[in-house]
C-alpha cells in the first residue's frame, strides 16, 4: 500500500510538471491540442492525488502503524472520527490534504471554463499547476506521508487537544480557504499573462473568492470555539501567530470583495485588485508556512526544518514574481475612469479597503517582528495583545462605520442633501441607543461604549436599506410585502447577501465587545474546598464534588459546581481534567453553561485538581458571547445568498461574451 | 503493478487530445485579437452604464438619491450607456465600426 500512495504522488508530481511546462508551451505558442493535454494532465493530477489520500486514508483507519505518520499521529483506543481527523493533525497530512485541495479546485477550474475561456484558462493551467507541483514536490522529496517502518504495537495517539469535534472541521475549512485563494491569484495572473484588458478573470472567479473567502471565516470560527472550549484559558481568540496567519489572508480578502466591486462597476482600481490577489494568496502561503515550518518556536526549529526554507523561497518567488508580472503590464491596467468625489460609494469602499490593508500590515508586523528581532538581535521580543488591540480598535472601529456608512452613500457622488435624508434614522437610532447604554452603565468601557453605538448605526442603515428597497419593490411591481421583499433579495444577491454578512459581522462586533469589555472574573488565590462557594457577577457557585470516569482513550476527572442566580437554582456545571492514557497528556476541560436568552456564557475552569480533592478555579461571566457564533451562521446565510446562482446576472454575462465574440466570427 | 496502471492511465489522459485528433486541420489557440479585446471591454462599458442606470432609478425610488442628484447624475450616464450601445448595439458592432470610434 505505501508503494501505491508513493507512486500516485509521484504520478501527480509528473503531471503538474507536464501541466507547468506544457502548458506554458502551450499558451506561447497558441497551440490548442497541447493545451488540452495540460488541461488534462492538471484533472488527472487531482485524480492520483486522491488515490494518494485514499491510500493513506486506508492506513489511518486500519491503524497500519508501518506508516510512521500513522503511528505518530495515531494510536489503537483512538475514536475513529478522531483517527480520520488526524489525516490533517500532522505535517505531512497537512500538506497532502493542501494538494488535494488544489489539484480538486484546479479540476473544476478547468472543467468549468475550458469552452468559456479558452485563452485565459491555458495560461491558468501552468500557474495553478506550478502552486500544485510546490506542494506536490514537498510530499515526494521532503516530507513523504507514506514513509515506512517496522510496525510497533501501538501508536503515540493524537494531540489530546486536537481530540474536539470542532478539530473534524476547522482545519479542513481553513485548507479550504487557503487552498480556494489560488484560484484568484491564478486567473488573474493568468489574464496578465495572456495580456488580457477585460474584466473576464474576475467574473471567472468572483465565486471562487467567495467560497474561499466563506470557507476562511467558517474556519476561523471554528477554530475559536474550539479555543473557547479546549485550550481553557478563558478567550477564543488570543492574537496567537497561527490565528493571525488565517485573519490576515481573509482580511485581504474582504478588501477584494469590495474592491472588485468597484472595478466591476466603475472600472476603476484594477492595478489595486490584481495586487490584493497577489497579497490574499502569499498571505495564505504565509498562514501555511508559520504552522509549519517551525519558525514560531524559534528561529532554530525553522533552520532544522524540512519544509521551511522550501517554503520560504516559494513564497519570495510568488511576490517577487506576480510584482514584475503587474509591473510589466502597468500599462494594461490603466484605469479608465477616476473618482468622482470623496462623498461617494465608490470613495466608502476605498477607505474601508486602506482600513483593512491597514489593519492586515498591522497584524503581519504583530507575527514577523518577533521573528525578525530573533534573527537579527538573537533574542525574540514578544509582540503582546495590547498592540494588536489597539489597533484592532484604530481600524476596526472606524471599519465599522463604515459598514453602516456605505450602503446609504450613492454611487458617484452624493449631495449633503441626500446625506441628511439617508443617515437621519440610523444616525437617529445609533444616538438613541448610545445614550440609553451610557445611562445603563456602559460608559465603564468607552471603546464598548463606540463599538455598540457604531453597531446599532449599522444594523439601523442595513433595516433601513431592506424596508426602503422592499417598499420601491412593491411599488414597482405590486403584490404583497413578503412577496416584494424575496424579489427585492433574488434581484441583487450580492448587494443583499452581502449586507447579511455585515449584520453578521455587527453580530460578532456585539459578542466581541461584550465578552471583553463587559466581562466579570473571579479567581480565588486558594484553591476552594468541597461545599466552598463563590460568587462571579449574578452567579454563585458551590463546589459540591469530584467524580471520575473512565472515557474510551481517557480518564474524566470532573469538579461539579452547584449553579445559582438570584436564588434561583440553575442546576450543576462540570470543569476538570481528561487523562489521555496513550498520549501521556493532560487536557483541560473547561465547564460552560450558555444562557440562550440573554447570549451570556458562565465559563469554569479547573485549572489545578489536587489529590485532597480541592480545586483551584477561575469563573469568567462573558455577556453576549454566543453572539459570536450566532454571527457565524449569520455569516453562512450571507454568503448563501450571495453565492445562489443568478440566472439574469448569468444571461447578461452570456450576451457580453457571447455577443462581442459573435460579430467578429466569421 | 498497481502504480504501473496509474502511470499507464496518466500517459493516456495526457495524450487523449492527440488520440481524438491524431492529424488536426486546426490547431491554433483560440483568443481574442486585438479587435475582439476591444468588444470585450466596450461591452462591459455597456453594461456597466446599463447597471449604473438601473441602479440610479431604484436609488431615487427608495428616496437613497435626492430628486437634485439625480437630475444631475442620470444625464451623463444615459449618455454613456447610449454612447456604449450605438458602438456596440446588438446587431451594430461590426469591427470596423469599432475600429473606427476606438478612441486615440
Amino acid at each position: 500500500m505505501p508503494e501505491l500512495g508513493r507512486a500516485a504522488l509521484v504520478a501527480t508530481f509528473g503531471l503538474v510538471l507536464y501541466a507547468v511546462v506544457a502548458g506554458a508551451v502551450a499558451a506561447w505558442t497558441r497551440r490548442r491540442r497541447l493545451a488540452a493535454s495540460a488541461q488534462n494532465a492538471l484533472v488527472g493530477a487531482f485524480a492520483t492525488t486522491v488515490v494518494a489520500a485514499g491510500v493513506l486514508l486506508a492506513a489511518l483507519v486500519r491503524n497500519d502503524f508501518s506508516f510512521v505518520y500513522v503511528a505518530e499521529h495515531t494510536s489503537r483506543e483512538l475514536p475513529t472520527g478522531y483517527t480520520i481527523s488526524a489525516f490533517w493533525g500532522g505535517q505531512e497530512g497537512s500538506l497532502l490534504l493542501w494538494l488535494l485541495i488544489l489539484t480538486g479546485y484546479a479540476a473544476i477550474a478547468v472543467l468549468l471554463n475550458r469552452r468559456r475561456a479558452r485563452d485565459l484558462i491555458a495560461w491558468v493551467v501552468p500557474v495553478l499547476g506550478a502552486v500544485a507541483l510546490f506542494f506536490a514536490f514537498l510530499l515526494v522529496a521532503v516530507a513523504s506521508p507514506f514513509a515506512i517502518q517496522t510496525a510497533p504495537l501501538d501508536g503515540a495517539g493524537l494531540n489530546p487537544s486536537l481530540q474536539n469535534p470542532y478539530m473534524l472541521a476547522h482545519p479542513p475549512m481553513l485548507y479550504l480557504g487557503y487552498v480556494g485563494l489560488t484560484v484568484p491569484f491564478a486567473f488573474a495572473m493568468g489574464a496578465l499573462l495572456a495580456r488580457r484588458t477585460d474584466e473576464r478573470w474576475i467574473v471567472a472567479t468572483r465565486r471562487w473568492t467567495l467560497v474561499a473567502w466563506t470557507a476562511l471565516g467558517v474556519g476561523q470560527l471554528l477554530g475559536a470555539y474550539w479555543a473557547y472550549e479546549e485550550v481553557g484559558w478563558g478567550g477564543y481568540y488570543a492574537w496567537d501567530p497561527v490565528e493571525n496567519a488565517a485573519l490576515m489572508p481573509w482580511l485581504a480578502a474582504t478588501a477584494f470583495l469590495h474592491s472588485v466591486m468597484i472595478q466591476e462597476k466603475r472600472g476603476m482600481l484594477r492595478v489595486w485588485n490584481v495586487l490584493l490577489v497577489v497579497l490574499a494568496f502569499s498571505l495564505s502561503l504565509f498562514g501555511t508556512f508559520l504552522t509549519r515550518s517551525g519558525i514560531l518556536s524559534s528561529i532554530h526549529s525553522f533552520t532544522e526544518s524540512s519544509i521551511g526554507p522550501w517554503f520560504l523561497g516559494f513564497i519570495c518567488i510568488v511576490v517577487f514574481g506576480s510584482l514584475a508580472l503587474i509591473f510589466a503590464r502597468l500599462p494594461l491596467l490603466r484605469a479608465k475612469t477616476t473618482l468622482e468625489s470623496l462623498v461617494s460609494r465608490e470613495a466608502t469602499f476605498l477607505y474601508n479597503n486602506l482600513l483593512l490593508v491597514a489593519l492586515t500590515l498591522t497584524i503581519l508586523w504583530g507575527v514577523v517582528y518577533p521573528i525578525l528581532s530573533e534573527a537579527v538581535t538573537g533574542e525574540s521580543r514578544i509582540v503582546g495583545p495590547g498592540y494588536y488591540n489597539f489597533f484592532l480598535r484604530a481600524f476596526g472601529l472606524p471599519l465599522l462605520l463604515l459598514m453602516g456608512i456605505g450602503p446609504l452613500v450613492a454611487w458617484r457622488r452624493a449631495s449633503l442633501r441626500s446625506l441628511g435624508l439617508t443617515f437621519a434614522w440610523p444616525a437617529g437610532v445609533a444616538l438613541l441607543t448610545g445614550t440609553v447604554l451610557l445611562a445603563l452603565g456602559a460608559g465603564s468601557s468607552i471603546p464598548g461604549l463606540i463599538g455598540y453605538t457604531f453597531s446599532a448605526f449599522v444594523l439601523a442603515s442595513i433595516a433601513l436599506e431592506f424596508a426602503r428597497g422592499t417598499r420601491a419593490r412593491r411599488a414597482l411591481s405590486g403584490g404583497s410585502w413578503p412577496g416584494a421583499f424575496a424579489a427585492l433579495v433574488a434581484r441583487n444577491r450580492r448587494r443583499y447577501g452581502g449586507y447579511v454578512v455585515h449584520a453578521a459581522i455587527v453580530l460578532l462586533a456585539i459578542g466581541v465587545v461584550g465578552s471583553s469589555a463587559y466581562d466579570s472574573v473571579a479567581e480565588p488565590t486558594t484553591p476552594i474546598e468541597r461545599g466552598q462557594s463563590l460568587a462571579v457577577g449574578d452567579y454563585r457557585l458551590t463546589y459540591r464534588a469530584l467524580e471520575e470516569r473512565e472515557a474510551a482513550n481517557a480518564t474524566e476527572i470532573r469538579a461539579i459546581f452547584d449553579v445559582e442566580r438570584g436564588g434561583e437554582q440553575l442546576g450543576t456545571i462540570a470543569a476538570g481534567k481528561n487523562a489521555y492514557t496513550a498520549e501521556r497528556q493532560v487536557s483541560n476541560e473547561v465547564g460552560i453553561r450558555s444562557d440562550l436568552v440573554t447570549g451570556e456564557d458562565l465559563f469554569v475552569i479547573a485549572g489545578q485538581i489536587n489529590p485532597d480533592g480541592s480545586v483551584r478555579v477561575r469563573v469568567f461571566v462573558k455577556p453576549l458571547v454566543n453572539l459570536i457564533w450566532l454571527a457565524g451562521l449569520v455569516f453562512v446565510l450571507g454568503a448563501l445568498i450571495t453565492l445562489w446562482p443568478d440566472a439574469r446576472e448569468q444571461r447578461r454575462l452570456a450576451v457580453r461574451y457571447g455577443d462581442a465574440r459573435a460579430h467578429v466570427r466569421p | 503493478m498497481l502504480g504501473a496502471l496509474l502511470a499507464a492511465a496518466c500517459v493516456v489522459l495526457v495524450a487523449l487530445p492527440y488520440l481524438r485528433e491524431p492529424v488536426a486541420e486546426r490547431d491554433a489557440l483560440d483568443g481574442p485579437s486585438e479587435l475582439e479585446q476591444r468588444q470585450l471591454e466596450l461591452a462591459e462599458v455597456r453594461d456597466r452604464a446599463l447597471g449604473a442606470l438601473k441602479e440610479l432609478e431604484f436609488d431615487h425610488r427608495t428616496g437613497k438619491v435626492s430628486d437634485e442628484d439625480y437630475r444631475s447624475l442620470v444625464g451623463p450616464l444615459r449618455r454613456e450607456a447610449a454612447d456604449a450601445l450605438r458602438v456596440l448595439g446588438p446587431r451594430a458592432g461590426s469591427p470596423a465600426r469599432v475600429k473606427a470610434e476606438r478612441p486615440g
